[in-house]
């Protein structure tokens, strides 16, 4: 069976800017894939080319084994989108939006209304379908779009960030639907710089970073490859810098910790990476004491995402995310978009 | 009653509506299905935002009443042939009016550019993207039409008297190549400028230069030589000129001569003519700007 999603070698730079340069992954069939990485690492370029909305400069780009530059209009038909930011017609009532929908996606009609009916039930949209976009909330938006994205049957759905600027409870609305989708067959692939979002739904994962993809696979096989489990320990609940060190050269002497952090953003907190030993709290916990320290609290976890992140790139995604929030134009950005 | 099968039914993929990868639908149908969910869609946006019609409507209303009352006692016969200003003005005010409202017609286009709505329409299977430009252009054309027969009954009442079928058809001939023309040219900036500001700056150095290079508010002969030339170069003139004519006289043909130009005079279809040449030239020269955004 082709991939859903077949993207080899893709490069596209906009002027002198290179947004993505080289970037391949493949969804197959069926599995919810997430693009993740933060703002400006190249995942809406990488989205834009898919949806045939920016030509590729170079590289492969096939949905269900078409190409999407060759034949657009046939990838165009198996694919939905939902992008970031919804544009809906405000002064269009969401019944009358997705009728529009689909007819540009030529449904024929008796259908396309039935269908149309049932996609506002499922996500309790019956309500508000003869009101103005314009009234709706953001997570109101988000479900129309989706209902619209999903109104031709796609074999594949795109979302790019489909949570950004949403509350919680819309979120996770959001998040069961695309698990509902992912059960009645249809591929789903989504972008998110939010690592729980990715953590929490995609089978596969790519991780890019300044256009490049720098790791893929599932969550807990990244997770392993970087090993190691990690350790949060407070020492009191506002550790003394000093007392903080003390306690950083005396852990890091042991022979199962890799390395220790001491995070000042968390009352001196210290951070710890413990790898060949399974009985590590007991062994931390003894040092501790023979040396006098005391705990306020100590927790263990396996590496997250961001963990792995982190291995990859050297930094967090969080400091990746302000570094790129200081160096983006988004001026520049949306008037790419527009071409 | 929602089951669990029926939700899986309703959001599985079904590939027997995507077709191969040669189209197995009919492409005409298509596209006649799409442009008539575009132009629905702007029409709904009109009747729920009137506005932009009615100032539409009120603003030639105004230029009658007022440009109207301004060489009111001017000497009869002054705008040639036993005329009052009015009966002379009003060609010039229809004409103005469906050019205004045509150059207007990117700018809804290029609100959708600027809000993403466009993208909307650019990932969807279109048969032809060009049923965008068609959908709008069928919704200007018929705008213009409102706004030319609401200012053809107020010159009627005003006193600048009422063609006869025949001329209101002409009238509406001419009405209608100067839109789909200008309508074009329109559209192709909305496609090429930047943003929104650029088009409003263009339609407003455009607007009443145009106006004021053609012959709707002054006869030629009261212009000065190079003015003449200009206004009959401007293809506002070849609207107005024979739509004055046909407000004038019953009695005509296609041969009738309906225009003076400081060279020659023009005969109706020869006036027409021009203005499908007007027509192709914009199309042509958009076209380019069309295929780089459609491609």
């Amino acid at each position: 069976m082709a991939n859903a999603v077949f993207i080899d070698n893709l490069h596209k730079s906009y002027g002198s800017i290179t947004a993505v340069e080289n970037i391949s992954f493949q969804v197959q069939p069926g599995e919810i894939f997430g693009l993740l990485g933060p703002n400006g690492a190249g995942k809406t370029t990488t989205i834009r080319c898919l949806t045939t909305l920016a030509k590729p400069d170079r590289g492969t780009v096939e949905v269900c084994g078409i190409s999407a530059v060759k034949n657009p209009r046939a990838a165009r038909r198996r694919l939905g989108y939902v992008a970031q930011e919804v544009a809906l017609d405000k002064v269009l009532t969401g019944r009358e939006l997705l009728h529009l929908q689909a007819a540009l996606y030529h449904l024929p009609s008796e259908g396309a209304k039935e269908r149309i009916e049932r996609l506002l039930e499922l996500l309790n949209l019956t309500t508000y379908a003869d009101r103005q976009t314009g009234t709706y909330s953001g997570g109101l938006r988000k479900r129309l779009d989706l209902a619209a994205g999903l109104l031709h049957q796609p074999e594949v759905l795109v979302l790019d960030e489909p949570t950004v600027g949403l509350d919680i409870e819309s979120r996770f609305i959001v998040w069961d639907f695309l698990r509902q989708l992912k059960a009645a067959g249809t591929t789903v692939l989504i972008t998110s710089h939010y690592l729980e979002e990715i953590d929490a739904l995609a089978d596969r994962l790519a991780i890019i970073d300044s256009g490049v993809v720098i790791d893929s696979g599932s969550p807990s096989q990244l997770k392993e490859r970087v090993g190691g489990d990690r350790v949060t320990l407070q020492i009191k609940e506002f550790t003394p810098e000093e007392e903080a060190q003390q306690a950083k050269a005396m852990l890091s002497s042991l022979p199962f910790v890799q390395s220790v952090i001491v995070n000042p953003a968390r009352g001196n907190s210290l951070n710890l990476i413990v790898k060949g030993e399974s009985n590590y709290l007991t062994n931390i916990e003894e040092s501790l004491a023979a040396a006098s320290f005391p705990i306020f609290s100590m927790t263990q976890s396996r590496p997250s995402l961001d963990d792995v992140y982190l291995a990859a790139t050297g930094r967090t995604l969080m400091d990746a995310e302000m570094a790129a929030a200081g160096r983006r134009d988004l001026k520049a950005e949306k008037k790419e978009e527009m071409k | 009653m929602i089951t669990q099968s029926s939700i899986q039914s309703s959001l599985s993929p079904d590939p027997s509506l995507h077709g191969g990868l040669e189209d197995n639908s009919s492409a005409l149908g298509d596209f006649l299905q799409e442009t008539f969910a575009l132009t629905k869609r702007l029409f709904i946006q009109l009747q729920r935002r009137p506005s932009t019609l009615m100032a539409g409507i009120i603003q030639p209303f105004m230029w009658l009443l007022l440009f109207g009352a301004l060489f009111t006692n001017a000497p009869r016969g002054f705008f040639g042939e036993d005329l009052n200003y009015g009966q002379f003005l009003a060609p010039g005010v229809i004409v103005f009016t469906a050019f205004s409202g045509a150059l207007n017609a990117g700018l809804p286009v290029m609100f959708d550019r600027e809000f993403g709505f466009l993208n909307r329409l650019l990932v969807a299977p279109l048969a032809s993207r060009y049923s965008i430009v068609a959908a709008s252009t069928i919704y200007i054309v018929a705008l213009s039409f409102i706004q030319t027969g609401v200012i053809v009954a107020a010159s009627a009442f005003l006193g600048a008297g009422l063609p006869n079928i025949a001329g209101l058809g002409a009238i509406a001939l001419i009405v209608l190549l100067v839109v789909l023309g200008v309508t074009a040219l329109s559209l192709g900036l909305a496609f090429a400028l930047p943003g929104h500001i650029e088009l409003i700056a263009v339609i407003f150095v455009t607007n009443l230069p145009l106006l004021f290079a053609s012959t709707a508010l002054a006869p030629l002969s009261f212009m000065a030589g190079w003015l003449q030339v200009v206004a009959s170069l401007n293809p506002l003139t070849y609207a107005i000129e024979p739509i004055r004519y046909l407000y004038l006289h019953s009695e005509w043909g296609i041969g009738t001569l309906v225009m003076d130009t400081p060279w020659t005079s023009i005969s109706l279809w020869a006036v027409i003519l021009v203005l499908l040449a007007f027509d192709a030239l914009v199309l042509l020269a958009i076209q380019p700007l069309l295929r780089r955004r459609f491609a």
